[in-house]
């Protein structure tokens, strides 16, 4: 059963190989309540398989993977709905079901969550609050009635935000959050999802390419007031911030890298320092 | 032999347990009552338009050889026995079921496939639904009883055709001859159950062929391509072979 003190997400040793090709090699990672995880590498490094793994969407060949301290690896599909309940995962493109409406779509999680426990059904406007007040988050809320398919890119993505977090879970994987976007439109992603971090405190786990996109997650944080984000000055908010923001760069399945922001920086490796780009960031 | 075995027999093995886990989910929780409607709706009534003139064609198409062939033996009045026998034993049953593949085991193939290709299917496992109880149980369910009405749809309108083609146009019997001969000729443990449980079977395997392929698919827009065909092709062999084996069993009895 559940571990009250255990890490929220744990990988020790674990290891998955397509044919030759390790997706991921000799993988440990600890993510404790309140905790972001920022991972770079080049493509196919195993960022996206270690994301899905984390809720057993992928199954590996050895080692312990650990959701709030119960093992999955040797979980069957129908045990894992309920630590899935808890995870909110969103995907590359979005991962939208097209054939239903962005209501529909982001309504799913919370009628799936009633039909499998086999409780009558939910109160309307329960899940009709939630669901606008999910899209509210996203600021999509005049989009409650279009198909996925009339929405651009961008507010694809930010539909998938609305629906991971709908059941407002204690953990959320980003799989590129901000690929293929324009600066603008991905630095709306990275407020969204800061803003999901800083005002219910989730744990999160972010694939990316931009190293932006680390540089928001460490140095800055939504202020509730102003509806923004605003940079870290104080020096101790930045640190406590840091402890909790770690980096990990990954190369043919095996985590190279993993430290704080200012390590990354130092790094002398060159496949790290691909990563790091020191751009002007748009923060709104 | 490797490829032997990863080639052929580990997707026939992987094939038996998607389909064992389809027929198990029908027992358990949650039941997608709308999802069977729908697709019994998609499968049903959406292939009546192509099933309809396929019964109609090949009823027209029997009476028509089998006029010359029988008038050959002086035994034009047995149209309407041979006529019934071949529709519902054979004809009936695979022809609306190679159809039905056709429209059927390729547009759940194709769902199927943009699903898997656009993470639908993840992000279905990743929201807490077993994507076989949702997608694959409510289209096995819909194929199974759709293809029997179906074929029962085809049989009837090759009946009528076949009557046009005898009566009023060629004037080798009488409607009422044909009409009672041929219903005549129709025996109820042997004709009507084979001309049943044919479709019935059929159905399972197209609905099970489209979902099997589809959710094997890999490779993006391509690979949906493949999985459509694949998913048609196989339907129709495997319908093929269970006729064949169905036929020797009732001939056996």
């Amino acid at each position: 059963m559940e571990v009250a003190s255990a890490p929220v997400l744990e990988f020790k040793n674990v290891n998955l190989r397509y044919g030759d090709v390790w997706a991921l090699h000799n993988v440990n990672l600890t993510l404790a309540a309140g905790d972001s995880r920022i991972i770079f590498g080049a493509a196919g490094s195993g960022k996206t398989t270690l994301l899905k793994a984390a809720v057993g969407l992928v199954k590996v060949d050895s080692g312990e993977i650990r959701l709030w301290g119960q093992d999955i690896t040797s979980m069957k599909e129908r045990e894992l709905f309920a630590l899935r309940a808890r995870t909110g995962f969103l995907f590359q493109e979005g991962g939208l079901f097209d054939s239903l409406t962005v209501r529909e779509n982001v309504e799913y999680p919370l009628l799936n969550q009633f039909l499998q426990n086999g409780r009558p059904r939910a109160n309307p406007e329960e899940i009709e609050r939630r669901v606008r007040e999910a899209l509210r988050f996203v600021e999509l809320e005049h989009t409650l009635d279009k198909f996925p398919s009339e929405l651009s890119g961008g507010m694809r993505r930010r539909v998938g935000i609305a629906r991971a977090i709908v059941a407002e879970p204690p953990l959320v994987l980003y799989d590129s959050p901000t690929a293929g976007l324009d600066p603008i439109t991905a630095n709306t992603i990275m407020a969204l999802i800061l803003k999901e971090r800083d005002t219910r405190n989730t744990t999160s786990l972010i694939v990316t390419q931009r190293y932006q996109d680390a540089q928001i997650m460490a140095d800055y944080r939504y202020d509730k007031q102003r509806q923004e984000l605003v940079k870290l000055r104080d020096e101790q908010e930045r640190q406590q911030r840091h402890a909790h923001t770690q980096f990990i760069v990954m190369r043919e399945g095996e985590i190279i890298f993993l430290g704080t922001l200012e390590q990354l920086e130092a790094s002398e490796d060159q496949y790290i320092r691909r990563f790091i780009r020191h751009e002007g960031i748009h923060a709104q | 032999m490797e490829g032997f075995l990863t080639g052929w027999v580990a997707p026939f093995q992987d094939f038996l347990i998607l389909a064992g886990q389809a027929f198990r989910n029908l027992a358990r929780r949650p039941h997608y009552i709308d999802d069977v409607s729908i697709q019994a709706d998609v499968i049903g009534i959406g292939s009546l338009p192509i099933v309809l003139p396929t019964g109609a064609l090949s009823g027209a198409i029997i009476a028509l050889q089998m006029a010359r062939a029988l008038s050959t033996y002086g035994a034009s009045s047995e149209i309407g026995p041979i006529v019934s026998l071949t529709l519902v034993r054979e004809l009936g049953p695979v022809l609306t079921a190679v159809m039905v593949a056709g429209r059927n085991a390729s547009g759940i193939a194709s769902e199927l496939g943009s699903m898997k290709v656009t993470e639908q299917i993840d992000a279905l496992r990743a929201l807490g639904t077993d994507p076989l109880q949702k997608l694959v149980t409510p289209r096995l369910i819909a194929g199974a009883l759709m293809t029997p009405c179906l074929t029962v749809a085809a049989d009837a309108a090759g009946w009528i055709a076949a009557y046009l083609i005898s009566v009023p146009l060629l004037h080798i019997v009488t409607g009422n001859t044909y009409w009672s001969t041929s219903w005549r000729a129709l025996d109820l443990s042997t004709d009507l159950a084979q001309g049943l449980i044919k479709p019935f079977l059929f159905g399972i395997i197209i609905s099970l062929c489209g979902c099997f392929y589809g959710l094997r698919t890999t490779g993006g827009t391509q690979g949906v391509g493949r999985a459509t065909t694949t998913a048609v092709v196989a339907a129709c062999i495997w319908i093929f072979i269970t006729d064949f084996l169905i036929g020797k069993i009732f001939v056996n009895l």
